[in-house]
């Protein structure tokens, strides 16, 4: 690093073995003509690189100094994870310096003159294509790729049918339930029967009819939910099953999707979205509308769960509900319809 | 949020606490002190008076005269004291301006005013009350739980970190980031606004004290990674890098594409 | 000659007797690259990358791509005691119980995000100066086929903690592959292993993660290094760069130092961010479960404008005879980005078919030289950002005290009306820009000085262009390009033209191309102009005095211009026979 000064900075270096542009006058760097201003910058690139090793060093003295779960509070980041940000910063440093050094290396110290390369033609040669034809030919001549009909066919054929095997085998990343026409039938059901008790979810009690204020809100699930979901070992009922009650004094409930499928003004819609199946509980008690936060479809849960905006085509599938003989809230049926997002077999 | 936890290390921080520490035990000594029959029924009497004046001049306009509703706003017989103290003394009533829906801000009203309001409007019918110290007691409480509870019934409309979040035409889910847990406890109790009702049946009492810790231990709780952005996901992370982000990276770029002098 | 260098040499030549590799390093090393800030945007988007590679690899060795269902009692309080999938429960333990590992996760996500960033950052780069054209079209191609598949790689990265957020974009990404008409249930049944969220997809999605996509991008970006490599990198006009040439730096040393160092550089802001910039906290979004939900919930940004489209999108479905279209989800989420990726790749071949340009391109065009092109980019670009408002119109919302509602409606409207009007907005500025050019060629620049006249008038002194100057704007003149004709109807012996109308097609959108193309000056008039301006106040002052004092014309910046006259100074000169 010390003879970069006795480089000769002319306007036709030797250095790269390439011609200088012609017609740009170059302009002498500092570092070119004044020696001093050259050791600066050594001094400063080897600093960079030195610190950087420096970091390296913190770093691992944070990993093990710093405890996990310590907390530190910095102006702007405010309270934050000690550990987290001292790896951050030593590491991010010590490879940072690195690259700095480098390029200050570059900018400062290495030739500054650009220099001329020649493009070629990308184009082969005439006489090469006229070659690789030529081998081309002879070979197809050789195989008899053009005379044996046959065997040409038979051979395309064969090339065409045979990833058939590879996509075969994809077929059961859906192995089948034997009780299971199609997906269609999936879709279409869930857990809830006649006389499911409402639970609400988190807590799993059931509700009763008068524990529910005008205004109220309960997300809720079907009361065997967390047998089914041990029994399955997925969450896969609960993202069908999931519903949310609202209570509206009995007149403001303009229409429903069946009759007296409300009780005394209690009303149970599916959770899940019908547009792509986001669940749904931003439920405004003073308009009755439901929004999705994830589309904006909004439903109006007054007027038979209908869509009143966004892109949601279908109304939110109702539940009809009544009250059993202990006047604990209970589904009448199961939705009349699928829940969730729409699907070609739909209908 | 990250404010709040500036604040938190602030030299006053330590007379505010000292202050907030006086005032639970004012509080305590007041609750204690109103359950004693004979007192409380006088002082309530005079209160639900002095209520009904200020009823009378601030807010029978809209709410009529004897708090029955009118086309201007909704009957408030059988809303609670909790509904009263929530939406008083938050400045959201009276309303400021008309609008979506009423904004937080300055309280008109003292809290001795606010609690004549809330005791007249309690007098009409019963409703949720205000709740005691013991209600809120949050030592004891199950945090995990109360996240839970947090994300199934809260985080939809006020996001899973309590930022708040857009409703209907303009409405809004407040940021939960400033809430106190009385005010926390009040609006699921009344379900102010748009909000719905979280009856007893609907989340406990023992769950609702797991909530507000819940939202105490999110309003101050450090931010492991660093800088936190706003905790409310891709939005903002998205603007940080298309402005810090690509500036240091293009100032880099162009540092390295200069000519040296 | 040192210890050191003394064994890598003897390592080289071990190396070489058996690969030959000097013949390639005597080629290579003194290699030329030219230099320019936006050059590096690809070198962000292969360096991050590789931080992206190095920190997904630790992030391997912690995470568990499994949904059993566990009860999480790792250091994280507020979640101690909760059901969660093992993957969530991992990636808790990756944030808060291995040492470093946040800092992993931080840095693997803000890396992910810069790698997508700067992939669409220097493809538009590319577009807009036309580096895609003859000889470049395969690796425009690759290009658009590596940002599909980082928008893959992304996806499926956010999909794997499996916390709130995440599980929100997949059943998402369910309801679309469910909207896809006749396939999508079983495709849906297919990949997700049966209904959702089942048990069977992140760790599906694990593999695609870490294996598929991460092995597509990495030999399709060796490719497309070996293209620019063989190929050779385009560059900007400037003094002494031509079409045949290449400017800049050798190899060794100089390129390599400043690349080498840049990638320093990238991994260490990445790293940085990493430690004093939160990124997805996902302890605070919870684990996922299909009937929880959270306000605000978003993808990441380069999803921001499916997300956007979806949003925006009018509900229409139709069902009949027992099935049904979801044009609601299908258009917005299927049909609309397969077309718009299917002529971004395409866009080289229209646009060379639409100019007739054959020629083999390795100056950049100047956006503005381009004017028709330039504009379809500023098109397409506010549609972009359009959609990102749609994505983000919750957020939006709240913080600017809007109405979604309104913004939706807004959207719906402005998607149709705010894009053409960018185009049409763009292409006057570029063809302004060609204007100014001209008279910069024709009478050198304003330069600021100002001249008093032996009459009292002041007048503004115009120089010749420097070198520099002069040559970027000169380039133009060697790419330039005239519209195709117009075919015949019949050749010449009367036989009718088979592809007609097709020619004619490709006549018309050509005239569209070259409509209103400022007409570059002749090397001539330039030269003129050049030495004209060099004058400066000495042939400008007298001139003037002359038009001064005969007709009283608005004079501006030493140029005569007679009024509703475009013509300059100098061709009115010429009309009139060299005098006034």
């Amino acid at each position: 690093m010390t003879d970069v000064n006795t480089h000769e900075h002319s306007d036709h270096p030797v250095t790269s073995g390439r011609l200088p542009v012609a017609d740009v006058p170059h302009k002498p760097r500092r570092t070119d003509v004044d020696p001093k201003a050259a050791r600066r910058a050594e001094r400063q690139v080897a600093g960079m690189f030195t610190l950087s090793v420096l970091f390296v060093i913190l770093f691992v003295v944070a990993y093990v100094a710093i405890p996990k779960d310590a907390n530190v509070y910095i102006p702007v980041l405010g309270l934050v994870g000690a550990m987290n940000l001292a790896l951050g910063v030593t590491m991010g440093a010590a490879v940072f310096l690195i690259g700095a050094g480098a390029i200050q290396w570059a900018k400062k110290l290495m030739p500054d003159v650009e220099v001329v390369q020649e493009r070629h033609e990308l184009a082969s040669e005439p006489a090469d294509t006229a070659e690789a034809v030529d081998q081309y030919e002879r070979g197809k001549e050789e195989s008899g790729f053009a005379g044996y009909k046959i065997i040409r066919r038979s051979l395309l054929g064969a090339l065409a049918l045979f990833p058939i095997p590879l996509i075969v085998l994809l077929r059961d990343l859906w192995v089948q339930p034997t009780d299971t026409p199609n997906p269609q039938a999936e879709l279409e059901t869930t857990i809830w029967r006649k006389g499911s008790r409402i639970v609400v979810d988190g807590s799993y009690a059931p509700v009763k009819a008068s524990d529910l204020p005008v205004g109220g809100l309960i997300s809720a699930v079907p009361e065997n939910m967390m047998e089914v979901q041990e029994e399955e070992h997925t969450l896969n009922a609960r993202g069908k099953a999931a519903i949310l009650v609202v209570r509206m004094q009995p007149d403001e409930i303009r229409s429903q999707q069946g009759e007296n499928w409300d009780y005394q003004g209690i009303l149970a819609y599916s959770k899940i979205c019908t547009h792509v199946g986001c669940p749904i509980s931003l439920y405004e008690q003073r308009t009755h509308h439901l929004l999705c936060p994830c589309h904006q479809s909004t439903f109006d849960l007054a007027d038979s769960g209908n869509v009143i905006f966004g892109p949601a085509a279908r109304r939110m599938p109702q539940l009809p509900i009544g009250v059993d003989e202990e006047g604990y809230l209970v589904a009448l049926a199961d939705f009349a319809e699928p829940v969730g997002p729409s699907f070609w077999e739909r209908g | 949020m990250k404010s709040l936890v500036a604040r938190r290390r602030h030299p006053l921080a330590l007379a505010l606490l000292l202050l907030f520490a006086l005032a639970a035990v004012a509080g305590i000594y007041a609750v204690a002190s109103a359950s004693a029959p004979a007192i409380a029924s006088d002082s309530t009497q005079t209160q639900v008076e002095e209520g009904k004046k200020l009823y009378l001049e601030g807010c029978s306009s809209c709410h009529g005269l004897g708090a029955e509703g009118t086309v201007n706003g909704p009957t408030l017989i059988g809303v609670g004291a909790a509904a009263v103290d929530f939406q008083v003394s938050s400045g959201r009533m009276p309303l400021a301006a008309p609008g979506a829906q009423a904004q937080a801000g300055p309280a008109m009203y003292d809290e001795k005013e606010v609690a004549q309001l809330a005791a007249y409007v309690a007098s009409l019918a019963p409703g949720p009350q205000i709740p005691t110290a013991e209600d809120l007691n949050t030592d004891n409480v199950d945090v995990a739980l109360g996240g839970l509870l947090f994300r199934t019934n809260c985080a939809q409309c006020h996001q899973a970190a309590g930022g708040g979040g857009a409703l209907t035409q303009g409405k809004y889910a407040p940021s939960l980031m400033g809430s106190e847990p009385k005010e926390i406890w009040e609006a699921m109790v009344t379900g102010p606004q748009s909000m719905p009702v979280f009856s007893d049946s609907s989340i406990t009492p023992d769950d609702k004290r797991a909530i507000i810790a819940y939202i105490e231990e999110l309003q101050t709780s450090a931010s492991p990674g660093g800088l936190d952005l706003g905790r409310i996901g891709p939005v903002t992370e998205t603007v940080f890098l298309f402005t810090a982000v690509a500036a240091a990276l293009a100032f880099a770029a162009i540092w390295i594409g200069m000519k040296a002098r | 000659m040192s210890t050191v260098e003394k064994v890598g040499a003897g390592a080289g030549t071990y190396v070489d007797q058996r690969l030959g590799s000097n013949r390639f390093l005597k080629r290579s090393l003194s290699k030329v690259f030219p230099d320019h800030w936006s050059f590096m945007l690809g070198e962000i988007a292969l360096y991050s990358f590789i931080v992206i590679l190095l920190t997904g690899t630790y992030l391997t060795l912690f995470y568990k791509p499994s949904m059993v269902e566990v009860i999480y009692q790792g250091s994280y309080v507020p979640l101690k005691g909760i059901a969660m999938s093992e993957a969530y429960a991992s990636s808790l333990d990756i944030s808060f119980d291995v040492r470093g590992g946040l800092l992993l996760r931080q840095m693997h996500h803000w890396a992910a995000l810069i790698f997508v960033a700067a992939v669409s950052v220097h493809l538009l780069r590319i577009f807009f100066t036309g580096a895609f054209r003859k000889p470049r079209e395969f690796n425009w191609i690759i290009g658009v086929v590596l940002l599909t598949l980082a928008l893959g790689a992304g996806f499926s990265g956010y999909s794997l903690p499996d916390d709130l957020l995440s599980g929100t974009g997949l059943q998402i990404a369910r309801g679309i592959v469910q909207a896809i008409p006749i396939i999508g249930t079983w495709g849906a049944f297919l990949l997700f292993g049966g209904q959702f969220p089942g048990d069977d997809f992140i760790s599906r999605i694990y593999s695609v993660h870490i294996l598929l996509i991460p092995g597509l991008i990495l030999a399709l970006v060796t490719v497309h290094l070996m293209m620019v490599w063989v190929q050779k990198h385009t560059q900007f006009p400037g003094p002494g760069r031509t079409n045949n040439n290449v400017v800049g730096y050798p190899l060794m040393p100089v390129y390599m130092a400043k690349a080498g160092g840049f990638f320093f550089i990238v991994f260490g802001i990445i790293a940085l961010l990493g430690g004093l910039v939160s990124i997805n906290p996902i302890w605070i979004f919870g684990p996922y479960t299909p009937d929880q939900v959270s306000a605000g919930s978003q993808p990441d940004w380069y999803i921001g404008w499916l997300d956007g489209m979806l949003r925006t999108m009018p509900n229409w479905e139709t069902a009949v005879g027992g099935i049904t279209i979801s044009w609601n989800v299908f258009i917005p989420a299927v049909v609309l980005p397969g077309l718009i990726f299917t002529a971004m790749a395409l866009y080289p071949f229209l646009e060379a078919w639409v100019t007739g340009d054959k020629r083999e391109h390795h100056l950049l065009d100047r956006p503005r030289n381009a004017p028709v092109r330039t504009a379809i980019g500023v098109m397409s670009l506010t549609f972009y950002m359009l959609l990102w408002i749609g994505g983000a119109n919750d957020i939006i919302a709240t913080t600017f005290d809007l109405s979604i509602n309104a913004i939706t409606w807004f959207l719906r409207v402005a998607l149709f009306v705010l894009p053409p009007l960018a185009f049409v907005f763009t292409k006057r500025v570029c063809l302004g820009l060609q204007r100014k050019d001209r008279d910069k060629l024709l009478h050198g620049y304003e330069s600021g000085r100002i001249l008093r006249l032996p009459h009292g008038e002041f007048v503004e002194v115009h120089e010749p262009l420097d070198v520099k100057e002069r040559a970027i704007i000169e380039s133009r003149l060697m790419t330039d390009h005239a519209p195709l004709p117009m075919p015949a109807s019949v050749d010449a012996a009367g036989v009718a033209n088979k592809h007609y109308r097709v020619k004619r097609l490709q006549a018309k959108l050509s005239r569209v191309w070259y409509a209103d193309q400022i007409p570059a000056p002749t090397m001539a008039e330039i030269e003129e102009g050049q030495h004209h301006a060099a004058h400066g106040a000495l042939s400008e002052a007298p001139l003037h005095a002359h038009a001064d004092a005969l007709e009283n014309v608005p004079f501006h910046g030493g140029v005569l211009h007679t009024p509703g006259e475009e013509k300059t100074n100098q061709e009115q000169l010429n009309d009139r026979g060299g005098h006034l």
